[in-house]
């Protein structure tokens, strides 16, 4: 005889352990099995884009660092690269060279917490979640060094950065960059084996190539899914194209493909600052703008590689001081939207690292 | 038969006396050891995790637990309005008494137990599994799904573990020929970890599960269901379910202290010293465990057991009872070779076979 049971739905979230963030699932449960999923975000909703048409384009700098704040420097490189774009704006080769220094790091700095994350969402009892804060410190600590701050950096200006580089700073990056292949490795080592982490990781919350490219996916999930394309290759910004380095990607689209995929473009991004420090040219980094700056009418849209995919800034001016219109495209609210197709059928423990391992932040989601 | 000894006893008072002095020792040394507990296990998952861990509270922090207890002493007790408020209240109570009853037939050293049960094993087996109805109440009263979920992967988790547990007991019982604990640890000679290394694993292992500790925590995982079973408990109530999970995690290497490393068997130090420390050496096991391993899924918890510690806890039964029949007279050094090198070459045997896949459920 067969007993008489009934679905039910739980709420996973807004305020959930694992979440990171405010993010909410109404997840409808056949035991411990998912039957349906439904989203539901927006409770970390600002109303970024609308504030910002209030404010000058400068002042928006550092509002944009609010929305991804894990990778504050890939937000404000999206967005002065869309506004020099609006306003033909010229940046001196120093300044390119010390924006893409900033947006490698930040990516490693992201990366970092993605991977470390993960596992916390896996259950491993914070450890390796602390152990890449360690080394995420060191970079941390290398952007206080070039902006005074931690989090916020409020570093891009239009027509380059605010400062040049102390010092100290490139020895200090050099013997950051010396020391962390070595420390990767040891971490993968640490993980990648681990019999524990390979059952819970492969073959769970699969995105099939198809279904990446339809959602327009973008960043190391998409790259997972089997699809080489990386902003930075596809349509070369700044002076990346000056650069030899790898587009890693997976095949399999499951959250271990995303992992290693991660894992492989911090040795890329490593790779990239090496050859950014030898290439760095002396100079200005800094072109005047005006102070009370008024790009001309018209529209522009900037994307980049920011570590958790593409993200775009669009920018209408009607040529005041404030924008007339300021649309974001988040790379990971579009990333969540294949969210459903990847967890249906599976346990509730593999929803949570499949949701992790999209490695979301509620601040550009919500915005 | 059950049979008390208690002209056997190490002090020979009056038996009335004895259960009262000694029921009070054993509970001050349990709650004494779970404050110890909460302040270790804080301190060296810090020191795994690169950090201090609690140092403010007194010398060494080694006040932290008692600011705990005071902190969640003073908190608000929540009851929720639709739970079954005499299965909310009953549950910690009936989690919490069968792990200090555990005790009574643990030998802290030579003799010195509460009661000497010529059953004793089978005691601690039976009674170790009642704490399980203790969270499967608190899941049930607290009406709450993520409790609900908890109590239910709890029993599940126990009713496949108790089996390999159990089967890895009796190689040790086999060898000592005897049920009472304390025969148990006088029938050492060689510790048993030696001449039974996969039983040692096996029961390692199922006490993981057992206790609810990393990678077997999924009754409270806190990533995927909050708290699990005891997310409405707050105040005096939380605290019993807090004690009771150290003091889980005490009774169960304490148990291991004494099937497999000898009990309070050791050179020099005084035997209560020895018991103290070997307690506290498994401890630290289960704490390295829980700092470095990711947590399993439900249905791979469950292969787990079934799949692989069964098989092996079977195959470890059979081994030992050739081993007791037919080579009773072998050197021990043999044994533990032979042994050693069984383990070692059905684990890898058995794993080649059983490998943890992530497949999706079909539906």
């Amino acid at each position: 005889m067969a007993l008489k049971t009934e679905l039910f739905v739980i709420n996973l979230g807004p305020l959930h352990p694992s979440t990171h963030g405010v993010f909410r699932m109404l997840a409808t449960m056949d035991g411990e099995v998912i039957v349906e999923l439904e989203p539901v975000f927006g409770y970390l909703h600002r109303g970024i884009e609308k504030l910002a048409e209030n404010r000058t384009y400068k002042q928006n700098i550092p509002f944009t660092d609010r929305m991804d704040y894990i990778a504050s420097m890939s937000n404000e490189l999206s967005y002065v690269m869309a506004v020099e774009k609006l306003a033909g704006i010229q940046v001196p080769e120093r300044a390119e060279y010390l924006r893409v220094i900033m947006a490698e790091l930040q990516r490693i700095a992201s990366h970092l917490i993605a991977v470390g994350s993960l596992a916390n969402d896996l259950g491993a009892f914070q450890t390796p979640f602390l152990y890449m804060f360690r080394e995420r410190e060191r970079i941390l600590d290398l952007f206080d060094m070039v902006c005074g701050q931690r989090l916020l950096y409020n570093y891009m200006r239009f027509g380059g950065v605010s400062h040049d580089i102390p010092d100290e700073f490139l020895p200090a990056l050099k013997k950051l960059l010396k020391h962390f292949p070595g420390f990767i490795a040891e971490y993968d080592q640490l993980l990648a084996d681990n019999e524990i982490l390979l059952a819970r990781t492969k073959g769970i919350g699969v995105l099939p190539k198809k279904l990446a490219i339809s959602s327009s996916a973008s960043g190391p999930v998409l790259r997972a899914s089997g699809v080489k394309w990386d902003i930075r290759k596809a349509d070369p910004y700044s002076v990346y194209d000056r650069f030899d380095f790898d587009i890693p990607t997976g095949s399999a689209g499951d959250c271990y493909d995303r992992y290693r995929v991660r894992i492989a473009e911090m040795y890329q991004s490593i790779r990239i600052l090496n050859q950014a420090i030898e290439q760095l040219p002396s100079g200005n980094v800094l072109n005047k703008v005006p102070l009370r700056f008024r790009p001309p009418v018209g529209e522009a849209f900037a994307h980049i590689e920011a570590p958790k995919g593409e993200l775009g800034f669009y920018i209408v001016s009607d040529g005041s001081e404030k924008p007339y219109r300021f649309h974001v495209r988040s790379s990971i609210l579009i990333n969540l939207t294949a969210l459903r197709d990847m967890i249906i059928g599976w346990k509730l423990a593999d929803a949570i690292v499949t949701f992790g391992s999209i490695d979301i932040c509620l601040g550009e989601v919500d915005r | 038969m059950m049979q008390f000894a208690p002209q056997e006893l190490l002090w020979s008072g009056n038996f009335w006396l004895h259960l009262l002095l000694f029921a009070g020792m054993i509970i001050t040394f349990i709650l004494l050891m779970v404050m110890f507990f909460i302040w270790y296990e804080r301190r060296l998952i810090g020191r795994f995790q690169v950090r201090l861990g609690p140092n403010r509270a007194g010398p060494f922090g080694l006040l932290q637990p008692v600011a705990d207890v005071l902190k969640i002493l003073t908190k608000e007790d929540i009851v929720p309005s639709k739970g079954d408020k005499i299965v909310f209240w009953l549950a910690p109570i009936i989690a919490l008494a069968p792990v200090f009853m555990m005790f009574a037939v643990i030998p802290l050293q030579g003799n010195a137990l509460l009661v000497d049960l010529n059953i004793g094993i089978l005691y601690i087996i039976a009674v170790s599994s009642v704490a399980s109805i203790g969270i499967f109440m608190a899941g049930w009263g607290s009406y709450n799904k993520y409790s609900l979920i908890g109590a239910m992967r709890d029993v599940a988790q126990l009713i496949s573990y108790e089996i390999p547990l159990v089967l890895s007991i009796v190689g040790v019982v086999l060898i000592a020929g005897s049920l009472s604990l304390n025969d148990i640890v006088e029938a050492q000679t060689v510790p048993f970890i030696l001449l039974q290394p996969l039983g040692f694993l096996i029961f390692f292992i199922g006490s993981l599960a057992e206790i609810n500790r990393t990678p077997f925590d999924l009754v409270e995982a806190d990533s995927e269901i909050v708290a699990g079973y005891n997310i409405e408990y707050s105040g005096m109530k939380f605290a019993t379910f807090f004690l009771m999970e150290y003091a889980e995690a005490l009774t169960s290497s304490a148990i291991i202290t004494t099937l497999f490393l000898g009990g309070w068997k050791g050179p020099f130090l005084p035997p209560f010293l020895w018991f103290i420390i070997k307690v506290i050496a498994v401890f630290s096991l289960i704490v390295w465990v829980r700092s470095t391993i990711p947590r399993f899924r439900i249905d791979q918890v469950m292969a787990f057991a079934w799949k692989f510690l069964l098989p092996l806890a079977l195959i470890n039964l059979l081994l030992t009872s050739m081993q007791v029949v037919f080579f009773q007279e072998a050197s021990s050094l043999v044994i533990i070779i032979s042994s050693l090198v069984i383990m070692a070459a059905l684990i890898l045997i058995w794993s080649k076979f059983f490998r943890l896949g992530g497949n999706s459920t079909g539906l």
